[in-house]
């Protein structure tokens, strides 16, 4: 069986998912999803141990050989990104049942946990597939499905922001479709492997560069990368809480990593960063997205929202060590893929927690709520000094990282502005914290603790944020030898 | 026990007496002989550190390689010793202190205050043995942050607003400047382990290392170089113990401890001698003792007053530190110890004046020696100390720092040091000369039944008014440290 580890990682939730549409049982559906869910786990420890070494998987798809057949190439850099997401589904997953009964309307849950699912398994088949085309579907099967989770969401702007981010995310879709068909073109080829071979050959038609440009601004898009993130606030704000912390754990991520495989995989690094420089708006662009957008976080009312562009503010810092274009910034980079989805993923559990009990996540109402629900409140504080990057944490590891890769290209006034981007962090992070440990509680308002079923999962990722922060070296190990895959140096 | 035991028990033990703490909140009297107890035993177990210290064994203990080449490790040196010595003595008798003064004080919410003053301990302990700048800085930051619950104590408007001040400049300072500066040697030395004599030297260009080492005095906010010394008089907020706990036990002296250490074992004297921004960085602390001094002249308000005190006595030892010879380290180590002792006195008796008389205000305690002559007699010493004549453990001190700026050749610096005493004189001993040989104001509204501060607190302040005095008679361990710190 694990010989087709690959295939299975993403056909089993494929299976499960209509599975759960039909049974029309909450509980049975709740279960299946964790079922997929850890299923995915499984398979990705399974891969990523495979991989750790520096080995590839490849795999070809009905036994067709690549380039004629799909073909699902993992190594160390996906495998890592499988992981990411696989791991964040199988604590949100669990966590999801409570909040879910409360948010989302009884008749359709088990809808909902299909559709969970199934942007479960796009967000995988993105990440494992080495053709480009299959990108694409899976891109389309998860973000379809990440549409109709956010409509979910009890208030009604959730339906003006699902539609919001299906317009954007649909344009984003549409300019990577159109990235591809030219290189299809050019090239005739759809497989990664294949296409990095024949494209050096036509790299100096007028075809190519657009169609990186295409690209570029397609995954942008569905990245939210400043000042293309406007979808995110409100997909965020008003989604089931369940959903927004698994998406804004992992949807971003595997954005980022798509990025990452065409501009260093099927472009080429040379490519990218010396013909196209594509650094050069990178760069400024991550800089002003950790600013700005951390300026705009701190003066938001609503803790969700907060959240939401403190996470364009947190891509800005994977995209600025992508920018760097050295396996320092790439390390730096992908170590805050993975830093920042346990980060965040605690901070919207535990709004979620704050939701379930209070029914408002907007700032006034966590008056007092350091006392009555100390175990949720603590659980945000950790994961807030994460953001910050405070020591012990994994935020800190990436800051460190990041920080020294600036310092190493020589942009020391880089890492000045990221410092000067934790400060904003404390900022808005420290808001709550007053609000919920100073302020005094309104009586009588019944408000306990949140149960365990969401306190556990919860705690689950704060305990990660500690532990990757205290012992990072399996990440940093991980995190290096996927960057120097990235940047073709072989140590 | 062996060493490695002793530091590992030396940061835990406070945190697991935090946790007991927290356990037996409902139980006051046990509850509060908790950090007694462990507090004593910590200060012993330090004090066996002493004889490893002397026979100059190298004891370093990693507990975690956090990333490849940069681990969570503690280690013992002399400097470390003597910070810990100081903060495990005083951590026992301030909270002696703190249960008459919470309890005569009415203040609620005791339990957790003395379970983060506990914590806070262990974090301090970590600084004190940390091994290398990673470690220092995560102590640092944790310490930061554990006394927040402290400064806002009172959960109040203006305890808010201390709050924001105290975290905005001691975690803006930390992150925008220390801890570029620890990434930045990271990255161009390869190490961020405490070396003596440093690791920094030849390792990139002056300019660089004259940025790093700007970057490290102005980035640990604690040591309370001006323009970053707000949050200290804004911490005044808290209850008295915490000022306590700010100004001499744990956080301003991790502040001062680590420029030492990182003038000592990052830099190394030889290179902080030869860089060009030392001098200008002695300046500034020069200018942060005068006007430090100055501005204590200006408050009323006691504990304002003492709070500008400690910003000037504070730049002391930064200045100690600038002088980049060996003198100058001694004198700042030792001014760690003698300060310390000198204010926490100073402080205790004001919190004593405000739990039995309910003064805050100078110009209002006159006469007040009469009905609390001992809390007035104490306070006259801790004085003593801090402008630095004897009989206070503070004339030691001092008399190294002056021989330190003679020895670099700075008689400006000298004669700085010279005014800023005259000025404590001033400034310091008003306060017991009023309250012993002036009349009280006519129109005081003072009850008659005033007396002296309930027996922990007059007990706890004649422990450190002793340790004072004593500390002029013998400095003992801490310069016997501060000695073996700067010979090779």
């Amino acid at each position: 069986m694990s010989d087709h580890l690959p295939v299975l990682l993403v056909v089993v939730p494929l299976i499960a998912a209509p599975i759960a549409a039909l049974i029309r049982s909450v509980r049975l559906s709740w279960l299946i999803a964790c079922g997929a869910s850890w299923w995915a786990l499984y398979a990705a420890w399974g891969l990523l141990s495979r991989v750790r070494g520096g080995e590839v998987i490849s795999y070809a798809l009905g036994g067709w050989p690549a380039p004629y057949g799909i073909e699902y190439r993992v190594d160390a850099v996906n495998a890592w990104v499988i992981l990411i997401v696989a791991a964040i589904a199988s604590v949100a997953t669990p966590y999801a049942y409570q909040s879910v009964r409360r948010e989302v309307e009884s008749d359709r849950v088990s809808l909902f946990y299909s559709a969970w699912i199934l942007c479960l398994t796009g967000l995988l088949g993105i990440s494992v597939t080495g053709d480009v085309f299959n990108v694409f579907v899976f891109l389309e099967i998860s973000s379809l499905s990440a549409y109709a989770l956010i409509s979910l969401g009890q208030d009604r702007r959730a339906l003006t922001s699902a539609y919001q981010y299906l317009i954007m995310g649909s344009i984003g879709a549409t300019f990577i479709v159109i990235g591809i068909g030219l290189m299809y073109i050019m090239t005739g080829t759809l497989n990664m492997m294949d296409l990095s071979e024949r494209l050096p050959a036509v790299m100096d038609t007028r075809a190519i560069p657009v169609a990186f440009a295409f690209l570029t601004v397609g995954f942008s898009l569905k990245l939210a990368l400043f000042p293309l993130h406007l979808w995110l606030p409100n997909a965020y704000t008003f989604a089931p809480s369940a959903v927004t912390a698994f998406i804004a754990a992992t949807a971003t991520k595997v954005a980022v990593y798509m990025m990452l495989r065409f501009f260093f995989t099927v472009f080429g690094a040379a490519f990218a960063f010396d013909v196209m420089q594509v650094d050069l708006i990178l760069l400024p662009l991550a800089l002003v997205a950790i600013l700005s957008t951390s300026l705009v976080a701190i003066h938001q009312q609503n803790v969700k929202r907060l959240l939401a562009y403190s996470s364009v503010a947190q891509i800005g810092y994977m995209i600025l060590g992508v920018s760097l274009a050295s396996v320092a910034g790439l390390t730096a980079g992908l170590l805050h893929l993975f830093n920042h989805a346990l980060m965040k993923g605690a901070l919207f559990m535990a709004m979620g927690c704050v939701m379930y009990r209070v029914g408002s996540v907007r700032i006034d109402a966590m008056a007092g709520l350091g006392k009555k629900m100390p175990w949720t409140m603590a659980a945000f504080v950790v994961g807030g000094l994460s953001i910050i990057g405070v020591p012990l944490t994994v935020g800190f590891i990436s800051k460190w990282y990041l920080v020294q890769a600036a310092l190493a290209a020589g942009l020391w006034w880089v890492a000045a502005l990221v410092m000067v981007g934790s400060l904003m962090a404390v900022i808005y992070i420290w808001r709550v914290v007053e609000v919920a440990y100073l302020s005094p509680a309104p009586d009588g308002d019944g408000v306990a603790e949140a149960p365990l079923a969401m306190l556990i999962p919860l705690w689950v990722l704060v305990a990660a944020n500690v532990y990757f922060g205290v012992n990072a070296g399996l990440t940093t190990e991980v995190a290096t030898r996927a960057a120097e895959i990235l940047m073709g140096v072989t140590s | 026990m062996s060493p490695v035991t002793v530091i590992l028990a030396a940061v835990l033990l406070p945190v697991l007496a935090a946790g007991l703490v927290l356990f037996l909140g409902r139980w006051p009297n046990l509850r509060e002989a908790v950090p007694i107890a462990t507090g004593t035993a910590l200060f012993a177990m330090i004090y066996s550190l002493m004889d490893v210290v002397r026979s100059g064994e190298v004891v370093r203990y990693s507990l975690i390689e956090v990333v490849p080449g940069v681990d969570l490790a503690l280690h013992i040196e002399p400097l470390g010793v003597l910070f810990a010595l100081v903060a495990s003595f005083l951590w026992p008798v301030t909270t002696l202190y703190a249960v008459g003064y919470m309890r005569g004080h009415h203040e609620e919410n005791q339990t957790r205050f003395f379970t983060f003053f506990a914590i806070s301990i262990g974090a301090a302990m970590g600084v004190a043995f940390s091994a290398n700048l990673f470690t220092l800085f995560a102590f640092y930051e944790v310490l930061t942050l554990c006394t927040f619950p402290l400064v806002t104590h009172h959960q109040t408007e203006e305890a808010r607003n201390a709050g924001r001040i105290y975290l905005g400049i001691l975690l803006t300072t930390s992150i925008a400047f220390q801890l570029l500066a620890i990434i930045w040697a990271w990255q161009v030395a390869g190490t961020v382990d405490f070396v003596r004599g440093g690791f920094l030297e030849g390792t990139a260009s002056p300019l660089v290392l004259n940025v790093l080492l700007v970057l490290f005095v102005f980035g640990v906010g604690k040591a309370a170089v001006m323009p970053f010394h707000r949050w200290l008089p804004a911490a005044m907020v808290a209850p008295t113990p915490v000022s306590a706990l700010l100004h001499a036990v744990a956080v301003v002296k991790a502040g001062v401890f680590t420029v030492l250490k990182v003038a000592v074992y990052v830099f190394g004297l030889d290179l902080m001698g030869e860089l060009a921004v030392t001098p200008w960085l002695a300046w500034t602390a020069a200018a942060t003792i005068l006007i430090g001094s100055l501005v204590a002249f200006t408050k009323d308000n006691l504990k304002a007053r003492l709070a500008y005190s400690t910003i000037s006595q504070l730049s002391y030892i930064v200045l100690g530190a600038m002088l980049a010879n060996a003198y100058g380290i001694i004198g700042g180590g030792m001014h760690i110890a003698m300060h310390a002792f000198g204010k926490i006195t100073l402080f205790f008796a004001a919190g004593a004046i405000m739990v039995a008389a309910h003064e805050k205000k100078i110009s209002r305690m006159h006469g007040l020696g009469r009905t609390m002559p001992f809390t007035f007699g104490a306070f006259f010493i801790g004085s003593l100390s801090i402008i630095g004549v004897p009989p206070a453990g503070g004339s030691w001190s001092k008399w190294y720092l002056g021989m330190g700026t003679m020895e670099a050749g700075q008689v400006g610096l000298l004669a700085v040091l010279m005014v800023s005493s005259l000025l404590g004189l001033v400034y310091l001993l008003e306060v017991p000369i009023r309250a012993f040989f002036s009349p009280p104001p006519p129109d005081s509204r003072r009850p008659d039944d005033v007396h002296e501060a309930p027996l922990p607190v007059l007990i706890a302040i004649g422990i450190t008014a002793t340790a004072t005095v004593a500390l002029f008679v013998n400095p003992g361990p801490f310069h016997e440290l501060m000695t073996l710190l700067v010979t090779p």
